[in-house]
């Protein structure tokens, strides 16, 4: 169900929110979070609501999405829409399109709608501020989730996360790549136990979650590591082996190769982004390895 | 090496693999290449639970690329024979969404071997398979057997494992043994069974799957008891009054006879699910979590415990007879198929247990198990002391009950505190009321199924959550008083089929004071 508030206040908006619980009963579960989206425009509105709306399903919250609305509407006002059931996830869903003068004071509009107690999660699809964490949004927020694949930018971003790293940052570009990591460390589990020597990091120029990834590799080994256009692939190469993980740029099997052992193959789709969202909620204290990992992008020699 | 091998990153003297971190809590752990092989493929607990899980966890991305899954059994099977088996009981069972794409990779690994349980030459075949995939799909050499067969086949498979070498790992490889329950049925034949199995696999091989303990309600408890500050302080006998452990079936034993006739209900829930659920809720707090610790805590708690003398007071048993289930009308034990039309078998046990230490003295236990009882229910209820002095007048908490805290196993898995509160109105009046966790709002509405959980945990040689021989035994130390007793004095008393149980059950509480919680 789609209820629709123009013009109205955020009193009346929780009023509603409540109103609406009584009458459906059983929607007071209990959430653990609450999530603040933050746009700039209708762009991504629908996708991002979905992608919440799964994440929810793991941890049960309250979404709020923020974005202007007529931003040169002479009087600062309020449009809400509030979502329940099954527009919804496991918690609720609050549009709020600020006009005017009211933009400029988000986070005043996003605070009533806090849920008591519990930690707040920021996430920009789209577009991130300079400094998510001195963001009037983002400084309500315990978790600071940025999307480096959807910027104009993709590399220019990602390197950008360096600088504004406050512990409580993660990117999207990061989850998209959890198992790739998991995959080449449960490689090196095995013999030979052999140092890397060198790595190479190839894929798609504008995909950030490869710079990452080259970004962690150049943390952790002693050695080069070389971040190329091309095929997708990451190679980790050693004195007696080569350990290669490929995949076909859209396909969804990769293959694990390494020097005179048999190939294996191994389901590995990109992930969505709300399959990351989901995983970037389920931890909210700092990723050191995180920004570890972003602080090796300046080592990564780029071919 | 073999216990070195569960620490995968440090197997070689020196080496640790640089991509690990302990603060990297994003990163799955995956198992190395290895092959489960499964023995009694068409039992129902391969097909129901030990299939999907694995499937599951294929799908969860938590297999390892080299992963190869066997089937060793008499009937005359194709790869392609054995792999319909699995895909159909994936189909079927699975949790998560069936994905074309990982099936296809897990049927790529799937072999079957056609062999009897004391055929040398199915063994022999059985060992050339594993070193072929070792080549083919580079499963390393790593082996998990497990063992979903009667226990008195354990012996032959673990002796022909032996005489095949499947049994000793070369260096830097792992073999590993999983069964399943019974562990035996009473001490002396559990400490043989354990003698068989560890005569070929050392203890840390052998993985006995009780699959209460993969469930997280169980893990649960120690993060309630051990994170919090809130429960510790009244975790004792200066408030708890009494302990009621329950694990209910609504299901009969309609085509089980076989297997559960002369088993009864004692054996086949107390010993294992019930015992361990009480050594988690009644374990001083180990020192840290590491699987050794926690085991030293299970051992020491179930070495104070024993039952409650006089037995013929302490204890009940009973046998389902006709009745409703809910809307449905079921037989009596008696009259089910593969049952004695005599058979002294009980459907119902409740026993009460006591703790010697500190913690626990005159708090009893009681744990009570039964088939065709109201619902499917499995709980663990702390029922406090009432307060010593009450500023109130009695008709003000004529309906005050006891404070209850209530571990939700399953269904529903959670946790209920129960305590008075006002009635809303003009006068002072107190009544019982609920508050409610629930898991299934709180967290990830598909938490893995506990199977899933443990065979990770066994592919990555992870012990905690396995009982060890000697909880095994100590289990039967406790159990075996009332069995012997029982076998000894009278039968079990009949209650109807949908009941709470039997009438005898109601009395042995009375007798003490008490009553049961109806779940």
């Amino acid at each position: 169900m789609i209820v629709n508030l123009p013009a109205t206040t955020t009193n009346d908006v929780n009023k509603k929110i409540t109103g609406l619980r009584e009458e459906g009963g059983a929607l007071t579960l209990s959430r653990v979070l609450t999530l603040v989206i933050a746009l700039d425009g209708e762009d991504g509105l629908e996708d991002s609501i979905e992608a919440a709306n799964f994440a929810s399903r793991e941890h049960p919250c309250r979404v709020i999405v923020v974005l202007p609305g007529d931003r040169k509407a002479k009087e600062p006002t309020l449009d809400a829409e509030i979502r329940v059931g099954a527009d919804a996830g496991a918690g609720e869903v609050v549009v709020l399109r600020l006009n005017g003068e009211l933009y400029e004071h988000a986070n005043s509009v996003v605070l009533p709608f806090l849920l008591p107690d519990t930690p707040v999660v920021a996430w920009w699809p789209v577009d991130a501020p300079a400094v998510p964490a001195q963001d009037p949004l983002g400084q309500l927020a315990i978790r600071r989730i940025t999307d480096a694949t959807n910027s104009s930018d993709p590399l220019a971003a990602i390197k950008s996360r360096l600088k504004s790293y406050t512990a409580g940052d993660t990117d999207l570009a990061w989850s998209r790549i959890t198992y790739w990591r998991a995959l080449l460390a449960s490689a090196l589990d095995q013999a030979p136990f052999e140092p890397v020597t060198s790595a190479l990091v190839s894929g798609l120029k504008d995909e950030p979650a490869l710079d990452v990834l080259a970004g962690w590799l150049a943390s952790r080994i002693d050695g080069k590591v070389h971040r190329a256009v091309g095929d997708l692939k990451v190679e980790l190469h050693r004195a007696s082996e080569t350990v290669t993980l490929s995949r076909p740029q859209t396909g969804v099997t990769a293959t694990l190769t390494r020097t005179s052992r048999p190939e294996a193959l191994i389901p590995l789709a990109r992930r969505d982004a709300k399959e990351c969202l989901a995983e970037d909620m389920r931890r909210l204290d700092a990723d050191e390895i995180y920004f570890e990992a972003l602080a090796g992008i300046d080592k990564v020699q780029y071919t | 090496m073999e216990k070195k091998s569960s620490e995968t990153s440090a197997s070689a003297s020196g080496w640790s693999n640089p991509l690990r971190d302990k603060r990297d809590k994003r990163m799955p752990r995956i198992p190395g290449p290895c092959a489960v092989v499964i023995f009694g493929v068409t039992g129902d607990l391969a097909r129901k639970k030990l299939m999907p899980a694995i499937y599951d966890l294929a799908n969860r991305g938590l297999l390892p690329a080299n992963f190869a899954l066997v089937g060793f059994g008499r009937r005359e099977w194709s790869d392609e024979d054995f792999g319909k088996l699995v895909g159909d009981s994936v189909r079927e069972h699975a949790r998560t969404q069936f994905s074309q794409e990982v099936w296809d990779r897990l049927a790529e690994g799937i072999r079957f071997v056609q062999g009897t349980f004391d055929d040398e030459k199915g063994f022999q075949r059985l060992a050339e398979t594993l070193e072929k995939l070792d080549a083919e799909r580079g499963t390393g050499g790593n082996h998990a057997f497990y063992l979903s067969i009667p226990p008195n086949a354990f012996q032959t498979v673990c002796e022909e494992l032996q005489k095949s070498g499947l049994a000793r790992p070369q260096q830097g490889r792992w073999s590993r043994v999983v069964i399943e329950k019974p562990f035996g049925h009473d001490l002396a034949s559990a400490q043989e069974l354990n003698n068989t199995v560890n005569s070929v696999f050392p203890e840390e091989s052998v993985f006995r799957i009780d699959h209460y303990l993969g469930k997280e309600t169980v893990q649960n408890i120690l993060a309630l008891r051990f994170a919090n500050n809130l429960y510790e302080p009244i975790w004792n006998n200066n408030y708890v009054d009494s302990v009621q452990i329950t694990m209910a079936e609504d299901i009969g034993l309609g085509g089980r006879g076989g297997y559960y006739d002369g088993v009864g209900a004692a054996r086949d829930v107390i010993q294992n699910h019930l015992i361990q659920l009480m050594a988690l809720t009644a374990m001083e707090e180990p020192v840290n979590f590491s699987p050794h610790e926690l085991q030293a805590e299970k051992i020491k708690v179930l070495s104070a415990t024993r039952p409650m003398q006089p037995l013929d007071e302490t204890t009940s048993r009973g046998q389902y007879s006709a009745g409703w289930q809910g809307s449905e009308k079921v037989p009596g034990l008696l009259e089910e198929e593969g049952f004695s039309k005599d058979s002294k078998t009980e459907t119902y046990a409740a026993i009460a247990l006591e703790i010697d230490t500190r913690r626990w003295a005159g708090v009893p236990f009681f744990l009570r198990t039964g088939k065709r009882l109201g619902r499917r229910v499995t709980e663990i209820a702390l029922l406090f002391k009432k307060a010593p002095h009450l500023p109130f007048d009695t008709t003000m908490t004529e309906e005050l009950g006891k404070n209850a805290l209530v571990i939700r196993v399953q269904p529903d898995e959670g946790i209920t505190l129960r305590f008075g509160s006002k009635v809303p109105g003009s006068q002072m009046e107190v009544r019982d009321v609920n508050m409610d966790f629930s898991y299934g709002s709180a967290f990830a509405e598909d938490s893995p199924e506990a199977y899933e959980r443990l065979i990770l945990d066994m592919l990555l040689g992870e012990p905690s959550l396995f009982p060890v021989n000697r909880e095994v035994e100590y289990s039967w130390e406790i159990l075996d008083p009332v069995l012997d007793h029982w076998a000894e004095h009278g039968k079990p008393d009949a209650y109807e089929s949908g009941t709470w149980g039997p009438e005898s059950a109601v009395e042995m509480m009375r007798r003490m004071g008490r009553e049961w919680r109806r779940p």
